[in-house]
């Protein structure tokens, strides 16, 4: 088959499908990609680092495992990593100029493992400094834009990994969420993210943000590309001392298409009126989906701790974070000011001039409410209002399989529109982070379009069940063609 | 719930972040906001409520205390910003 520009249009699994049938080679899959990256990176600004020889490479490997026989469903399969996930030899950024120069000695564990199935990298993608961030514009590095309206953010954190599955400018991506960093962006992008139960993969060699919440998952062009990718990503490693020890299912084995007599929940909590008439329209039709589809809904789910849930999390995750980064001192790696009065002089000046501002809020927030005298109101009650959002979790999900929710109360909005207010950025992810905090599964899918922009849905699920979320979303996907919408670039 | 500025040095020098005389009144105000809408929590009765730290069901994930592969020194030191030989080389911490 000659080159085509087509070939950047297919899912993860039509590309696998072609290469096992020998219809195309890993080596021109990836140059067709790189075409394509060629032609519209420029205005998408997807990636933070292409590499391009190492994807040329990795394609030739991948072509000898493939003649071999020796080959997985991501076998030669070109792909984009998240700036925040360490590539051995390779500079991981963090989207911060932090670490715009740190080239990390080792690969992390995800890195590892779709190595080991047949990694083609075709580079490091955009992303909000150290994954602060809800739009993407927190990058000190780049800035990457919706390919729907490229005057209108991507979502973040996971920006560029969003923007470049949207574009086509890869088969997939890996993404990391702590608040809604992998499902917002892929809500705003019109494509599919999953953010995995907390310990389901294993985040050693991820720079951390906040240790508790954080978790590594795909953005992918449809529900069983997802399917694939976690399977991949997905185990316990030795390494990551959070990483469970629970077994793996078969999640292919999952995608029935078929929805009949699954339980799903929807909580009124997320259908304030903060929210966008256009994206409650589509979240509502696509509930009443599920009721065609043969699904039991019930619509008077009550989560009632769910309002607290954005103030719980923006205690508990920059306590978390003044604590990870705390590393960053100028002296091992990273950006390192030296021409000051003294050792505290240069390590003040080094995180003046090497972290942005999201970035300062957050350490200072998580270092006030840590500090003497406030630990009990801020982190403590934090933590105890955790508790009731995980057991409210629990009680629903003795009655439900599934709980059904918008993933944003808002489309992509314009660049530069948050910026300058903290808290409106923060209330884009007031339905992913109760997700975090309860450490539960969920995946966004599309759903729909407002005004010309995708509008996603959000299936939660019960811990370690991430087979039962795909299936609802596979079954939908397959009685709609969303997901097949392609954005206007 | 109003920082002062005072405050939002300590808190900057707590947490070794130099900050100038523009980014104390951006953040004393940013700052003060969040920590308005923090209240909120207030709302809620935790009495008995045990606090969760992580959702998993795991503690004290221990291993065995056997010798590994490690990181070589010179990759351990590729990134350092001033090394001297095999160590990292830091300023003076020490008064004269």
């Amino acid at each position: 088959m000659p080159i085509d520009d087509s070939l950047a249009g297919l899912t993860l699994h039509e590309a696998h499908d072609l290469l096992a049938r020998k219809e195309v080679s890993s080596v021109e899959l990836t140059r067709s990609l790189q075409k394509r990256i060629a032609q519209v990176e420029e205005r998408v600004s997807a990636y933070l680092t292409l590499t391009p020889d190492l994807a040329l490479q990795q394609a030739a490997d991948a072509d000898q495992r493939l003649a071999a026989g020796d080959a997985t469903p991501l076998t030669g399969v070109p792909a984009a990593i998240k700036d925040v996930l360490c590539t051995a030899g390779i500079r991981t950024t963090c989207g911060s100029r932090m670490l715009e120069n740190f080239v990390p000695p080792y690969n992390a564990r995800v890195v590892e493992k779709l190595q080991a199935a047949g990694l083609v990298m075709l580079g490091k993608a955009d992303m909000d400094e150290f994954a602060m961030g809800s739009s993407g514009e927190n990058s000190a590095l780049g800035r990457a834009r919706n390919p729907w309206d490229l005057e209108r953010v991507p979502g973040g954190s996971s920006s560029g990994s969003a923007a470049a599955v949207a574009a086509d400018e890869c088969f997939y991506a890996l993404g990391t969420d702590t608040g809604g960093s992998i499902r917002q962006p892929a809500a705003l992008c019109g494509i599919v993210g999953l953010k995995p139960t907390y310990g389901r993969v294993s985040r050693f060699g991820l720079v951390a943000f906040a240790s508790s919440l954080d978790q590594i998952g795909p953005l992918t062009k449809d529900v069983r590309d997802a399917a694939l990718v976690l399977q991949h990503i997905a185990g316990h490693d030795p390494r990551d001392s959070t990483s469970a020890p629970v077994e793996v299912p078969d999640y292919a084995r999952a995608l029935t298409g078929d929805a009949r007599g699954l339980r799903v929940g929807v909580p009124q909590e997320y259908f304030h009126e903060a929210m966008d008439e256009g994206v409650r329209q589509k979240v509502e039709a696509a509930i009443a989906k599920f009721e065609e589809l043969g699904a039991q809904v019930d619509r008077k789910v009550s989560l009632p701790s769910t309002p607290y849930a954005l103030a719980v999390y923006y205690i508990i995750a920059p306590c978390e974070a003044s604590a990870n980064l705390a590393r960053y001192d100028g002296v091992k790696y990273g950006f390192s000011y030296q021409d000051g009065d003294n050792m505290w002089d240069n390590m003040e000046k080094t995180r003046q001039f090497g972290f942005g501002d999201e970035v300062k809020r957050r350490i200072m927030l998580g270092t006030y409410a840590l500090s003497a005298g406030y630990y009990d109101a801020y982190y403590l009650k934090a933590l105890k209002v955790r508790t009731l959002i995980r057991r409210e979790f629990d009680a629903a999900f003795k009655k439900y399989d599934v709980l059904l929710t918008p993933v944003s109360p808002t489309t992509a909005f314009r660049q530069g529109e948050k910026l300058e207010d903290p808290l409106q950025m923060y209330l884009s992810d007031v339905f992913t982070i109760p997700i975090n905090i309860a450490g539960l599964p969920a995946v966004s899918i599309p759903c729909g379009f407002s005004q010309g922009l995708p509008v996603g849905l959000q299936i939660i699920g019960k811990p370690f069940d991430e087979a039962t979320i795909l299936r609802a979303a596979h079954a939908y996907e397959q009685a709609t063609d969303w997901h097949t919408q392609k954005p206007p670039l | 719930m109003a920082l002062t500025p005072e405050e939002v040095r300590h808190i900057a020098t707590l947490a070794r972040v130099g900050v100038s005389d523009e980014d104390v009144r951006k953040f004393q105000e940013q700052l003060s906001q969040i920590l308005d809408y923090f209240q909120v929590l207030n709302a809620i009765d935790t009495t008995d409520v045990p606090p969760t730290a992580h959702t998993l069901l795991l503690h004290n994930v221990m291993r065995d205390d056997a010798a590994g592969e490690s990181l070589p020194p010179e990759q351990a030191l590729a990134n350092a910003p001033q090394r001297d030989d095999s160590y990292f080389r830091v300023s003076s911490i020490l008064e004269e």
